[in-house]
């Protein structure tokens, strides 16, 4: 046979899958591994899920989704944080921020462009940039930090070929919310080296030390950027795969381009009750965010006390231990967890080479559950 | 600290520590802000809600013959200077009776009430209730079935559906 694509053959699977296939073996694991809520999607907007159904809402929408929701998007994103976007012309739903973002990078990169992309970060940053004919270029981002992006490490990595900055605030693995300064300085520097800036905020909603920035809000940011944002997170949507794209005119337009040949539009269903979520469910929201909250603080005290190092997480539900005291590989220790105490947690690396020495630790799991994690990470630790 | 009593009245089970903890509060103040609670009456009592229909199907041995619950409405002529009060709280007293609210609509107190049988239900309405000075009337709804009492849904709780580790 003739050699399959070299990109998408080059590109490694995911370091994730190979504890899914240890821990779907255990019948008694509590996994910290999950990379959404642990919360069903709100009642008020399943409902409004099977009212669309029983009405028979199951064809097309038009390819930038239906123009209500826009709307509702935009003005959400105008209320809640001052970013401003034209509903018809420079918002897009998608099939998820993953089909955001690729979309985006698609749009944004000829072949060879470089996009710099701050590590440790989302396991599909990498290969989403690759997908689309571009070369990821990493920039650690220290613990010491609190994984601030540095915009003069930023800067030293710039070549001629770079094309754009990749970055997710509130961001998985490490719970880290960007400051306003560092994403200030970011945009200094976009605006210096005429860069675009791609941000993904799926987790904009889920921040408990202060408030979220949109990166489409900072001033001469708006022109050059990307958000992406969902309702997987917030909304504990994951599987109705339903997100959007705000970008000026000639991004977004490129993006429904791509979107209506390779997508035609997100699952309509979805998107009706994407709109309940917008229009009804603050409250849910609010609820499940306080609980995040508490479950966050019993937990990282609870790491604390077990004697490993845990920098605040500030947002999404990840705590992000350093197990480097236990002179153990992020892996090793992770392997080690799993097989002799049946707690699943995902090893730092797999985020990025400044990830390893810390584990990435979701506390979207029930409070009893998180507690007994803890007393049986105490036992791992006790017995190393 | 109101999030304190929304906590317990969902889990009365979490300890001051944990509530400490979540709540970002010292320990002390959370014990000490609790028991005055306990104190004053705010907080009346801890209980677990009990499926009575489940709790029958699987003991088989009784364990859900308290299961027999009925609203009742009860008309009242009010009194000068008392209201309903008076009378409110004297059907509040019977042990059977499980809650009493005054309520808009066509009658004027809404309780609940239990019993092992719809018989010792039956009496106590026609004996007991029926007959306390000023009430006028009475319409007893038997429960037939619990979908959900105290907030909490008697349905089974769904196993968790996610992947065990996702990105």
């Amino acid at each position: 046979m003739r050699k399959l694509n070299e990109v998408v053959a080059a590109c490694p699977p995911s370091g994730i899958r190979r504890f899914f296939d240890i821990a779907a073996e255990m019948d008694d694991v509590i996994s910290l591994g999950v990379g959404e809520p642990d919360f069903a999607t709100p009642w008020r907007v399943r409902e409004a899920g099977i009212f669309a159904l029983e009405r028979g809402f199951t064809t097309y929408t038009g390819n930038a989704g239906l123009p209500k929701l826009r709307r509702l998007v935009c003005d959400d994103l105008a209320a809640r944080y001052g970013a401003h976007y034209a509903w018809d012309g420079e918002c897009l739903i998608t099939t998820g921020v993953s089909e955001g973002l690729d979309l985006a990078l698609r749009v944004l990169l000829n072949p060879g462009d470089e996009v710099i992309v701050p590590e440790p970060c989302y396991v599909a940053y990498e290969p989403c940039v690759r997908f689309a004919g571009g070369v990821p270029v990493r920039v650690a981002t220290r613990a010491e930090d609190g994984f601030a992006v540095d915009a003069a490490a930023v800067a030293a990595a710039v070549t001629p070929r770079t094309k754009a900055v990749l970055l997710g605030s509130p961001a998985n693995p490490t719970g880290a919310v960007q400051p306003r300064a560092a994403l200030e300085a970011l945009v200094r520097l976009a605006q210096e080296h005429d860069l675009y800036l791609v941000s993904d905020e799926i987790y904009d909603r889920l921040t408990y030390v202060g408030a979220h920035t949109c990166l489409g809000a900072l001033p001469g940011a708006r022109e050059r950027t990307v958000v992406l944002g969902g309702f997987s997170k917030s909304h504990a949507m994951t599987g109705w795969r339903v997100g959007w794209i705000c970008a000026p005119a000639p991004v977004a337009e490129l993006c429904v381009r791509v979107h209506q040949y390779t997508m035609l539009c997100a699952p309509h269903v979805s998107q009706l009750a994407a709109v309940e979520a917008l229009e009804h469910a603050d409250d849910d929201v609010a609820a499940m965010v306080a609980d995040y909250d508490r479950r966050r603080r019993v937990f990282v005290a609870g790491l604390r006390d077990l004697g490993l190092a845990c920098p605040e997480p500030t947002g999404a539900f990840y705590a992000f231990p350093s197990i480097r005291g236990t002179g153990l590989s992020s892996a090793a220790f992770a392997e080690g967890l799993l097989h002799s105490q049946h707690v699943a947690v995902v090893p730092g690396d797999v985020f990025g080479p400044s990830g390893e020495g810390h584990v990435r630790c979701s506390y979207a799991t029930a409070l009893p559950l998180l507690q007994e994690a803890l007393e049986r990470i105490g036992r791992f630790l006790a017995g190393l | 600290m109101r999030e304190i009593l929304e906590l317990l009245e969902r889990d009365a089970h979490l300890s001051h520590e944990t509530l400490a903890t979540m709540t970002g509060r010292p320990v002390e103040q959370v014990a000490a802000q609790v028991a005055a609670w306990e104190a004053s009456g705010v907080i009346r009592r801890y209980t677990a809600v009990v499926d009575w229909d489940r709790a029958a199907a699987e003991q088989g041995d009784g364990a859900g013959d308290e299961a027999v619950t009925a609203f009742i409405d009860v008309a009242v002529a009010p009194a000068r200077s008392v209201g309903f009060d008076d009378v409110a709280l004297r059907i509040a007293r019977f042990p059977e009776v499980r809650s009493v609210y005054l309520v808009s609509g066509g009658h004027d107190l809404r309780c609940t009430v239990t019993g092992r049988s719809i018989r010792a239900v039956s009496d106590f309405v026609s004996r007991k209730l029926s007959t306390i000075d000023r009430v006028q009337s009475t319409a007893t709804h038997f429960v037939l079935r619990a979908y959900k009492r105290a907030g909490v849904a008697f349905v089974d709780a769904e196993p968790d559906h996610r992947l065990p580790v996702t990105p």
